[in-house]
């Protein structure tokens, strides 16, 4: 991922737009969406008034006028910033999804229309926007790709920097896997005609911009319970408050609406009641800037609970695709020959696997001249490859596939040979014998190359309680090999796509939250079993549709990164909430002494945080609760750190940091605070 | 140490000693597996046959619910009925009246709901009929109900919970015949022989010293007071309780008593570590709720033991502690232990005056109620408890990045909202009752309820509501609450403090019976560590002692600041 989008949390711009939201999202309707800060704002309103009647009628009984305006701007304040909190969370969204989106701007499409007005097939110019579902649209080198689709024919190599950030090109063709086009994205060669599959605003991306820019964010299963618990939470508070009066008065206390509201919003979550929705909107923020698109908020957050994660071998386990390693000759046979005759049959052989052993054997082949070699194209029936010329036949291919050919021509497979197969097969590798004539002269050992820090990957998803699983085709000795090399916990081989779906279904019979990532049309099935299904943006429009993530970067190690983005959302805000309230326990000190203090002096020894004056006492614990919310907004939008240390070790770290956190900080800062308000009250 | 201090050891340590074997009898007998006590297998058959029950059929929680509610509701009626009318009914040798309309509401509620609030002195409020038929009864059957609740949700929280989370008029029944009926018959013997009468006799005269006539009520006291406290009840059959020679002879009997009302509660802490095979889960919340217990219990024992500073002025030697309110025979330091316990298990029987306790020690005993979930009463102490593993297991589940689940089930939306709503009642009774209270006696002071206006005085209303909301029974008993205003007030307060907390956790346990097993991994929070532990007493203390804290400070704090800066 690129560092440029590694901004400092606070651009100026984006700040600016964040303020005005601040006040725009005042509104009592948006407000009520959240119950805790609801009340605050309900609290305000009334502070207004009092601070109104006060002017006009100052009795003594409220306090002073500048006493009362400062708690009502203090609550003003502490609505600001929560409203604030959320704004920017949207605006870092939104600035990201503003990247993405002007890869979309309106771009000139060359439609196809299949019965034109002068003849078939006819090409006209039109904006990208007028394209609907269903419309083809022609592309050829040097074109931008005017919206999704699916090419219907045609090859192109493709540049998707635009929205990968990889400048590497990649190539793109009909039928297949690998058959959608992003809009946005650049065609360098070639020409290729794209049926359109989504209605304009309508597609992929743009459904999930909105999702990122909060507009059509719906609160998770989680956070409904959270809201539900802070809700509680308020609920008691406005009891305690509220029969803190009949009591007062029974006790001769009278007590100032400013002080009983001050005591309410200090004791109600509003910490974390200000940055829930921050919290969840940097959660799909963060998935974003790691190049992922969720479709909802509660995939991110499911992410987190993952218990076994399906990953295919190819590409995401090992590099790319296997490499020759070792020629091992048959007996009798001259290794340097014998070299030389696997490189002839891979000359046109332009499969990674062919091109490595033109590698290994270092053998320029522009100095070999062969007169009208016939190449022999590898075919599922014959599974081997290679080339004919003069009276020379060389094959390579399956053991199976050459031992028929051998056979066939009444050879015996030498037993050296077949011995020499099981034991690459066993270490992981994959054997291509290579037979002359008929006659096996040798075996090719290609070997897997596993990606370096994958096993530490694993070592850190199985501290975080996840099961990882390959998936290959390979045969169960060679994926049993490369698993525990890898150290993945389990493996498929010989996999089939129905393997891929009944092993899911299987692990969710169990009880067990299963992410898979795939790319192919017969990935989709899974995909959309799987609890979490990430498609590759490379991947055809059925597999993004299926799943509920799609990587821009097309990294199958991307689930790693979306795991802990998953943890950290709820971490977040589990910890906030912790903090919140055992926030609760300093502001009482602070604000039940300044209650009574004045009718109870004796009471002067619970004020163990000596505060000034009852009333600096009341501001610093009002503004304490305020200004922690914008303090705590770098937080909320980075979320907490993730550690797999296991989750008791997490547990007692966190309660640590930010339970036993949560009570001692704010008795320092409110007593800091009352240090510089008591020079005033 | 002091032999005093030895004593309160002492008596908790046999607890323990005396609890875990009956934890695993209890473990044993809802298992279905052979017991001692197999030999009352005819009696319970012949009682379902009688019955017309077939306990061998399935409930599911909602039928379980049912059932408890409907005999619950029956049991209501009838003894609202007998106190009304047991003035003219047989077995009144004394011939008490029959109870006030108001009164018998409040009074059959009361024992319905375990609670055992008494605004009547049982020697002259009840008749022997009453005191046997409805109030031993009721003290029966109200321990056996909580202890029936807590059953089914062990069976809910099996790890292969299904629909059917046992029958319920079989727990219940057995809760009797084998839990209750046999150890409240050790108990009484041993209470019997210490001097606590058993006799349909009346009043005795008997002619003191000083020459005077004294008229001593008596009646078959001893099994009674035997379960009384097995069951967490708590209302004597004296007005003075177990502070009365006769229903808390010695200082054995005191033991006995202490060690009674505790027995039960711990050893349902014991019996859900053996029914479900998680025994570490079940020292965890022993130690969970032992630690809540100290930390009520050290402040109680130092304040009465270091004496009252007022009395100590007069130039009155402290040097027994506080002994204002208290009997010689138990002295200061076993009469703070009783008071802990008695507030925090929701028996509410007292062998002290509460009313004179020093204010710490009011603070003290007051939290114990508010909480009300360190150990607790018969059955309900565990499920007050339950809810706030729910609550405590929400967020740390959130704080270790994982969908909160407790013991393989997820705790989502629905189960938050049933605990939030449980966890939110208790403050909500008791705050709403006071302020109601202290409003109507702060504009009309002559309804004379208080005879010590002023903070302790309110400390009084607060803590008569206290008590109510945790079905503790046990008054600051300076109040006249013997009207039509607490009765009637305290009996609502006594419904919702028993039912709903009962109905919550049932609720919670079979919601979650249904869902899925989720298998434990490395990510999993285990609740049965020391951590989660001290998260949850965390939970407990924040949200359920927090929410009162500026009522304490109008009451017992203030009392005690005024005390010590003079």
């Amino acid at each position: 991922m690129s560092t440029s989008k590694n901004k400092s949390l606070f651009q100026k711009d984006l700040v600016a737009g964040a303020l005005k939201q601040a006040f725009i999202k005042l509104n009592p309707k948006l407000m009520i969406k959240n119950p805790v800060m609801f009340c605050v704002e309900i609290g305000t309103c009334v502070m207004l008034i009092v601070c109104i009647s006060v002017l006009f009628h100052n009795d003594g009984t409220q306090g002073s006028l500048a006493y009362n305006v400062c708690v009502f701007l203090i609550l003003f304040l502490t609505l600001l910033f929560a409203n604030f909190a959320e704004a920017i969370a949207e605006a870092r969204g939104k600035a990201q999804a503003e990247s993405l989106r002007k890869t979309r701007e309106e771009t000139p499409a060359k439609k196809v229309s299949e019965i034109g007005k002068i003849y078939s097939d006819e090409i006209t110019l039109v904006v990208s926007s007028e394209l609907k579902k269903g419309d083809m649209f022609f592309c050829e080198a040097g074109d931008i790709i005017p919206t999704d689709g699916e090419i219907i024919q045609g090859l192109a190599t493709i540049d998707e920097s635009a929205i990968t950030g990889e400048s590497a090109p990649v190539i793109r063709e009909a039928g297949g896997d690998k058959s959608s086009v992003t809009g946005g994205t650049k065609v360098l060669s070639d020409r290729i005609t794209v049926r359109v599959t989504a209605e304009p605003g309508e597609s992929f991306l743009d459904k999930m911009i909105a999702l990122v820019e909060g507009a059509s964010r719906q609160k998770t299963p989680n956070e409904i319970a959270l809201t539900i618990l802070l809700a509680g939470f308020t609920i008691v508070f406005i009891i305690v408050c509220v029969t803190l009066k009949p009591f007062a008065d029974y006790a001769n206390t009278p007590i100032t609406i400013a002080a009983l509201l001050s005591l309410f919003v200090c004791l109600i979550p509003t910490t974390i009641g200000g940055l829930l929705s921050a919290i969840g909107i940097a959660g799909m923020d963060r998935a974003l800037r790691a190049n992922v698109i969720t479709k909802s908020g509660k995939a991110v957050e499911t992410a987190g609970d993952i218990d076994v994660l399906l990953l295919d071998k190819t590409g995401t386990i090992t590099i790319g695709n296997r490499k020759a390693t070792h020629f091992y000759p048959a007996n009798g046979i001259n290794e340097a020959h014998f070299i030389k005759s696997a490189v002839l049959s891979s000359m046109a052989d332009q499969t990674p696997e062919g091109k490595s052993i033109v590698e290994l054997a270092a053998i320029d082949i522009s100095n070999i001249t062969i007169n009208k070699p016939t190449h022999i194209k590898f075919t599922a029936e014959t599974r081997s490859s290679g080339i004919d010329f003069a009276d020379v036949r060389i094959r390579k291919g399956s053991t199976d596939a050459i031992k028929k050919i051998s056979e066939a021509a009444g050879h015996i497979f030498p037993e050296e040979i077949l011995e020499r197969v099981k034991i690459i097969s066993s270490n992981g590798g994959t054997p291509l014998v290579v037979s002359e004539n008929e006659k096996v002269i040798g075996v090719v050992e290609l070997q897997d190359i596993i990606k370096p820090g994958i096993s530490e990957r694993f070592e850190r998803l199985r501290k975080m309680g996840i099961k990882t699983v390959m998936v290959t085709g390979d045969n169960p000795l060679t994926a049993k090999f490369i698993a525990e090399k890898a150290g993945v916990d389990d493996f498929i081989a010989e996999a089939k796509p129905e393997d891929k779906m009944n092993y899911i279904k299987k692990e969710q019979a169990e009880g067990r939250l299963v992410a898979m990532m795939g790319d192919g049309t017969n990935d989709a099935p899974a995909l959309a079993q799987a609890d979490v299904g990430v498609a590759m943006n490379s991947g055809t429009q059925a597999a993004k549709e299926a799943g509920n993530m799609v990587d821009l970067d097309n990294d199958p190690t991307k689930l790693i990164e979306i795991v802990e983005i998953g943890k950290q959302l709820l971490i977040t805000r589990g910890t906030l909430t912790t903090f919140s309230i055992a926030n609760d326990v300093a502001k009482y000190f602070a604000i039940v002494p300044a209650l009574f203090i004045t009718s109870i002096p004796a009471l002067q020894g619970l004020n163990i945080m000596k505060l000034h004056s009852p009333e600096s006492a009341i501001l610093s614990a009002v503004i304490f609760n305020a200004i922690i919310i914008p303090l705590l907004i770098p937080l909320a939008l980075r979320g907490v750190e993730y550690k797999p240390i296991g989750a008791s070790a997490l547990l007692r770290r966190n309660l640590l940091l930010y339970g036993f956190g949560g009570v001692i900080v704010p008795f320092i800062g409110i007593k800091l605070i009352d240090l510089a308000v008591g020079l005033f009250f | 140490m002091n032999t005093e201090l030895f004593g309160v050891v002492a008596t908790f340590l046999l607890t323990i000693l005396l609890a875990i074997p009956l934890g695993k009898y209890i473990s044993k007998l809802y298992k279905g597996e052979h017991t001692l006590l197999d030999f009352m297998a005819p009696f319970e058959r012949f009682i379902f046959k009688v019955s017309r029950i077939d306990p061998l059929i399935q409930m599911n929680w909602k039928q379980h619910l049912a059932a408890l509610l409907s005999i619950n509701m029956l049991w209501f009626v009838y003894a609202f009925i007998m106190l009304l009318t047991q003035g003219s009914l047989f077995l009144n040798p004394d011939g008490n009246p029959s109870m006030s309309p108001d009164l018998s509401f409040n009074t059959a509620i009361s024992f319905m709901v375990n609670c055992n609030l008494q605004h009547y002195s049982g020697e002259t409020g009840l008749t022997y009929l009453t005191q046997l038929g409805v109030i031993t009864f009721l003290q029966f059957v109200s321990a056996a109900t909580g202890i029936a609740a807590l059953i089914v949700v062990f069976n809910a929280m099996k790890a292969k919970a299904t629909e059917g989370l046992g029958n319920f008029f079989d727990i219940f029944l057995k809760s009797i015949t084998r839990i209750l009926l046999p150890i409240s018959l050790v108990i009484a013997a041993i209470l019997v022989f210490n001097g606590t009468p058993a006799s349909f006799d009346g009043k005795d005269t008997i002619t003191t010293l000083q020459g005077d006539t004294v008229q001593i009520s008596r009646g078959p006291a001893a099994g009674m007071i035997a379960i009384k406290h097995l069951g967490t009840n708590g209302g004597g059959w004296f007005g003075a309780n177990s502070a009365h020679p006769l229903e808390n002879p010695n200082y054995l009997t005191n033991m006995v008593e202490m060690i009674a009302q505790v027995l039960i509660p711990i050893a349902l802490i014991f019996a859900l570590g053996f029914y479900l095979n998680r025994r570490k889960l079940s020292y965890v919340i022993f130690g969970v709720m032992t630690f809540g217990m100290l930390t009520f219990l050290i402040p109680t024992v130092l304040a009465e033991t270091n004496g009252n500073p007022a009395i100590a002025h007069m130039g009155i030697d402290q040097s027994l502690g506080s002994m204002e309110g208290k009997e010689v025979r138990f002295g200061s330091t076993a009469s703070a232990y009783w008071s802990i316990v008695t507030t925090i298990i929701s028996t509410g029987s007292v062998n002290s005056m509460h009313d004179s306790s020093m204010p710490v020690s009011g603070a003290m005993q007051l939290l114990g109620m508010m909480t009300n979930a360190f150990y607790g009463g018969c059955g309900v102490g565990i499920l007050n408890y339950y809810i706030f593993i729910i609550i405590a297991v929400f967020i740390s589940g959130l704080m270790v990045g994982r969908t909160p689940e407790f013991l393989g089930r997820k705790i989502e939306a629905r189960e938050m909202k049933i605990a939030t709503m449980i966890a939110l009642l208790h403050p909500f009774l008791i705050l709403v009752g006071t302020a109601i209270s202290s409003y109507v006696y702060k504009n009309d002071p002559s309804v004379g309820w208080l005879n010590n206006p002023g903070y302790h005085g309110f400390s009084e209303m607060l803590y008569e509501y206290t008590s109510s909301a945790a079905n503790n029974g046990s008054g600051f008993e300076g109040l006249g609450d013997n009207n039509w205003f607490w009765n009637v007030t305290t009996g609502f307060v006594l419904i919702l403090g028993r039912f709903l907390p009962i109905i919550g956790p049932l609720a919670i346990a079979g919601i979650l019976a249904n869902k899925k097993i989720i298998p434990e991994s490395t990510g999993t929070l285990r609740t049965d560590t020391g951590t989660f532990g001290i998260m949850t007493y965390a939970v407990i203390m924040i949200i359920a002692a927090l929410a009162f804290f500026p009522a304490l400070v109008l009451g017992p704090l203030a009392e005690y600041f005024t005390l010590y800066n003079h």
